[in-house]
Formats: structure tokens, sequence, C-alpha cells
């Protein structure tokens, strides 16, 4: 394989990673928090839809974007009251959620738009734009390094680069502040953070709003960055995936950016079945391929990767002793 | 707390979780700008009011009967299924190898035999997340969403590399031989009466209703069920009473991957005729909510698959004559799953509250 492929292949990775980081990012506070969400692919379709048509009307991709992460919040806010406040099952809210958002997203984007249940394309200053980063073209020239700089790092959209800006910022959160130690706290033993004075419910209210915000970026990025406006059923199981890629870090943020990654890197693969077969000399058939990371989150669950262990009160709402 | 009566237990909280349900959606139909009791009415019109409505409501009604079985049988043992979609698309395929390569003589043989080979591959693939549940403790919930995703691809991939007729571009299997349909609604003596123009619901309706019989025997009247009550109700408790819960997960997930995938005699030998992409259309995940409704109870099941039936041939009525999207019937899924399966706490509470209310006042009076 020549070099060039590879860093097309890299940038692509890098693009396709995004979304799923930002989603497995928002995963990791609810669940943490002791919330399990499966509806991570609800959060991010409902937040397309709103980013992609908010930034249709208004023309900012910010503006699209704080809509998503309304949107996004709307969701969360319910699947948080479902959880904590009524002591619903976490899992079947979340299926819930996800069969609401896809079909609320449709019935709105017909009928605001009237196109088929999508957005009208965006463009300009509607999308998310490539940043060019400094010196990324006077290093350009100069071999493997400068090249890398110029094609893979630089060269994509903020979003791109506020994911993994989250990444270090959860990090620090979780494990160099009071609220991450509590967070972590009241996922393993919420008894113990209650019996320490500390709002179980809040705790978990915020964690799940953190994940709406989160899942409202990662619906944005979707919507005005990768593509451009809403599409029915855009998001593909894109939330799955990040959930797989959280499980596969094992709840721990810097792993999950290289699940994202390596998850990112098959979905780039995927659309190149071309090279693959250039590299491993035999035909892989596409689906294979799009089936990697379920196949591998299934390894891991199993235990055959070290073993993965969840929050030990996820799952489970919180009742308080009387 | 009070408790509530037995009757509103089961008759009144899923009815008002329902009205909760219908309420919503009737506010969604109105912030789209259009009018609820004329949707209500297109629906009632297309799917129940002539008999060939009712063909097409039965026949999603069968499809859901399987599957909402399939979730409930889980549900007892404290198992939350969701891969019912990949195990009916795996049940496809065992009923395409059924039809496609054996040579059968008389429909009925054939019914037999691909509803064996639908249950087997649907039971084989909910074996591997039984297997990782009960043996290495991975979230039976976690892996069969893997599954159903795994399901996809690799029907995919049958259906583009390998069961496609040579020289043909849709990624289907060739038409299952004449031998091997089964007999629509209109096709049946007696029944044809009622069924005058051609309707997909077919024989697979009464395998439905018989499996949903054979399910509330299992579930209530053996060894076997009663085995699996207790450990989905405690699992120490089962544990000490001398149950082997890996032998239980096994069972009873093997049972629930065998009914998702009978569902494919419905749809794929009853109504396609040959294999396609995506044939289970969401009827898996529609198990859960019927499941739900049902209240884990095979009568409840067939109630409530009706229930979807009419909400899926009217919706999909509500897409050809009106400006309501046909998602509008996930819409409506997705609040009967929110109301009761997450929210039935809330609901519970409401009506104990009233209860409590009228209660006082009758003591009052006297």
């Amino acid at each position: 394989m020549e070099y060039a492929t590879l860093l097309q292949i890299l940038d692509s990775t890098l693009r396709l990673a995004t979304p799923l980081l930002l989603a497995c990012i928002a995963g990791l506070y609810s669940e943490r928090s002791g919330v399990f969400d499966i509806g991570l692919e609800g959060k991010m379709l409902v937040a397309a839809m709103c980013s992609g048509a908010v930034a249709f009307y208004s023309g900012s991709a910010w503006v699209g974007a704080l809509a998503g992460i309304g949107g996004s919040l709307v969701f969360a806010g319910i699947h948080g009251v479902t959880a904590i406040t009524f002591r619903g099952n976490q899992l079947i809210a979340g299926v819930a959620l996800n069969f609401l958002a896809s079909g609320l997203t449709v019935l709105v984007a017909q009928y605001l738009f009237g196109q088929g249940g999508r957005t009208p394309p965006l463009e300009g200053a509607a999308r998310f734009n490539p940043i060019t980063l400094p010196f990324a073209d006077m290093v350009k020239d100069i071999p493997i390094i400068g090249s890398f700089y110029h094609e893979v790092i630089s060269g994509h959209s903020a979003l791109v680069y506020a994911a993994f800006g989250i990444v270090a910022l959860t990090w620090w959160v979780l494990y160099r502040t009071r609220y991450g130690l509590r967070l972590r706290a009241v996922g393993e033993n919420p008894a113990a953070v209650d019996t320490a004075g500390v709002s179980v419910k809040g705790l978990r209210f915020s964690a799940v709003m953190i994940t709406g915000v989160l899942c409202g970026l990662a619906g944005a990025y979707m919507a005005t960055a990768l593509q451009a406006g809403f599409g029915k059923e855009m998001t593909a199981g894109r939330g799955y995936i990040a959930l797989a890629a959280l499980i596969f870090a094992k709840w721990r943020p810097v792993a999950a950016m290289w699940a994202c990654l390596l998850f990112g890197f098959f979905q780039a693969l995927a659309l190149r079945p071309d090279v693959v077969e250039a590299v491993v000399q035999v035909k892989v058939p596409v689906p294979f391929l799009d089936a990697l990371p379920y196949v591998l989150t299934v390894f891991v669950l199993a235990g055959f990767v070290g073993k993965a262990i969840p929050p030990r009160a996820g799952g489970e709402p919180y009742v308080k002793e009387r | 707390m009070d408790r509530l009566p037995r009757w509103a237990d089961v008759a009144l909280v899923p009815l008002v979780s329902l009205l909760m349900a219908a309420i919503l959606s009737a506010i969604v139909i109105l912030a789209i700008g259009q009018d609820p009791w004329e949707a209500i009415t297109v629906m009632v019109q297309g799917s129940l009011m002539s008999a060939y409505g009712w063909g097409y409501t039965l026949y999603y009604a069968t499809s859901f009967i399987f599957t909402g079985l399939a979730v409930t049988v889980a549900f007892h043992a404290g198992l939350f299924n969701i891969g019912g979609e990949g195990q009916a698309q795996l049940g496809g395929l065992g009923v395409a190898f059924a039809c496609l390569f054996i040579p059968w003589p008389h429909w009925t043989l054939a019914l037999m035999g691909a509803a064996c080979g639908a249950a087997l591959f649907g039971a084989a693939w909910a074996a591997i997340p039984a297997y990782l549940q009960a043996k290495r403790g991975s979230h039976i919930v976690i892996t069969t969403i893997m599954f159903n995703y795994i399901a996809a691809s690799f029907l995919i991939f049958m259906l583009v590399d390998v069961l496609r007729p040579q020289g043909k571009m849709d990624p289907t299997t060739a038409t299952f031989p004449e031998a091997t349909r089964l007999p629509s609604f209109n096709e049946i003596p007696g029944i044809n009466l009622i069924f005058d123009k051609g309707v997909p619901a077919n024989v697979t309706f009464f395998i439905a209703l018989i499996m949903a019989v054979v399910v509330w025997a299992l579930l209530w009247r053996t060894r076997l069920g009663y085995q699996i009550r207790a450990f989905g109700k405690s699992e120490p408790a089962a544990r000490y009473a001398g149950i082997n819960p890996t032998r239980i997960i096994m069972i009873a997930m093997l049972i629930s991957g065998g009914l998702a995938g009978m569902m494919a005699i419905n749809n794929v030998m009853g109504e396609a005729e040959r294999l396609l992409g995506n044939s289970a259309s969401g009827a898996g995940f529609i198990g859960i909510a019927v499941a739900l409704m049902g209240r884990n109870h095979p009568i409840g099941v067939v109630l409530a698959a009706l229930l979807f039936g009419f909400l899926f041939q009217g919706g999909a009525e509500l897409g050809l004559w009106t400006k309501i999207p046909i998602e509008l019937r996930t819409v409506v899924q997705g609040l009967v799953i929110l109301f009761t399966g997450a929210l039935d706490m809330m609901v519970r509470m409401l009506l104990t509250r009233i209860f409590a209310l009228f209660r006082s006042n009758r003591m009052e009076a006297a």
C-alpha cells in the first residue's frame, strides 16, 4: 500500500471516529454514574435533525449545534426522569427513546421541509468547514511527518478537535476533580455517596445531562460536518458502536479514544474494500468489515481480552433507606 | 403505600399507559399540523373495516405474536432479549435453506420442515449470547444488540455472495418452489368466504396461536416453566433450590431465539416466498413493545400483537392517504414502550393515589 493511500484512510478514520468518540464519552458520564444508556443512538439522531434544520434556517453551524444540544438534552431529560425519578427500567427507557427519535425526526423534518424526511442540503457557514492548522501548508512537502500533519492532522472541522479536547477534559474531570470522584463513586456504591451527604439523584441527573450535551455535539457533527444535512436514520447504528467502544475501553476516557479510533479505522476500511483486498491478498466481503466492531466487542465482553466490568451499581435505581 | 386491586394491576395499568401513549401521539399529530381524528378514522378504515384490511392486520399480528412470545419467555427468566430482530433474520435464513434445498412433496411437510429450520437458526443465534451470559457474565442486552448488527451484516453477505442466483442483480434468494407455498386466508376453505381478495395473512397465524398456548403451558404448567419463572424472580433463591442457572439461561434463550426465528415462516415463506434483505423489518423490536404491553402473558401478547398489527397496517394507510408519514407508527411504538415498560411505576403511583382518594371518600360517606 502506498503511503498516500494510508494517509487518506487515516484521514477518514479521524473523521469517522469523531461522532463515535463524542457519543462514547457521552455514554461514559451516564454509565459511570450508574445509569445505563442504550439511547445514545436516539439522542444523536434527534440532535442531527435539530442541528440540520436550525443550521439551514439560521445559516450558522454554531447555532445549529446549540439546537442539536437542546434537542438531545430534552431526550436526556426524559431518560433522567424515567430512570432516576420514577426508577424505571433504564434499558427499556433507552430502547423507547431510540424508537421515539427514529420516528419523530422523520415526522418533524417532513413537516418542516417536505423532502421525504430529509433537511435541505447545507452549504457555506451552515456547515462546520475544514480548518487548516498553522504551518500545515508550509510543512506539507516534508516527507512522512510533514505530509502526515498536512493530510491527517490538519484539515478537519472544529468539532473533530473539540472531541479530542473533550477526551483530555474528561480524563481530568474524572480523575482529578471532586466531581469526578463522586461520579465514579455513585456508579459503584451510591449508598456511600448518600451517606457522605451528596445527592445521588442530583449527581446522576448532572451526568445524564452531560451525556445529553455530548450526544448533541455528536449529532450536530453528523449533520453539519460529516454530511451536509440530516437524513433519515443517518446515525446508522453509531450510537451502538459507541456503546461497544465504551465497553471495549472498560469505561475509561483515554482507552475510549483508542477504541473509537480503531472502530473508525474499520469504518474507513469498509469504504475502501479495494485497499483491503490489495493488502491481505484475499477478497474480504464488505459486510465482514462492517461487522468487525461488533464481533470485537463480543470478544471483549466474553472476557477474552481482559475482563470488562461495568460500574457496579449500573442499571439499578437508587432507593434511599428510610 | 396502598396496593392496587389485582384487576387494576392486570388491566387498568396497561390501558392507562396505552391511553397516555395515544394522547401524546395525538399531540404529535396536531403538532405537525394534521388532524388526529382523521388519522384514527383512516387507520380504523384501512385495517379493521374490511376483510382485506384484516388480512394485513392479522399478517402483521402473526409476526408480532412470535416475537412478543420470544421476549416474554426471556423476560420470565429475568433476561432482556433485544436480539429478536437478528434471531428473526437468521430464522429467515433457516427457512430459505429448508425451502430451497429440500424437495418437499406438500406444503404441510414443508411448513413443518421450515418451522424447524427457522427455530433452529434463531435458537442458534441466541445460543452464543446466552452462553456468554451464563458462563462469562457478559450482559445479554449488549451482546444481543451486537448480534443484531452481526446478523444484518451476515445476511447481506449470504444474500449478495452466496445465495443470490447467477446473473441476478437483486440481493435476494431465488423464489421458493411451488410446493412450499403456504395457503393464504383467501385460499383456505371456509375462511375464504370472508377473505375474497388476496391477502398476506396465511396459515402461520394459527401456528402463532398454537405457540401462544404452548408457551402458556410451558411457563405455568411444567416443571421447567416453574424453574424459569423462579430463576427470573430471584436468582439466589433459585440457586438455593437446586436450579442450575446455566441450564435455565441457555434453555430460556434457546426457546426465545427459536420463537423469534419462527416468525420467518410468516414473512419469508408465507408472504415474500424468497429471502429478502432486512426481512424482519423491525418486527423483532416490536416484540419488546408487544411483550411489555401484554404484561408478559401469552393472552396479553396475542391482544397486544393484534393492537400492533392494527397500528402497523393503519400506519401504512396513513402513509398512503394522508400527509402523516408512515414513521408515526415508530413514534407510537416508542411511546408504548416508554409508558408500559419504563414509566409503569409512574402510572401505578398515579392510579394508587386515585384509588386511595376514592377509598377515603367512601369512608367519609359512611
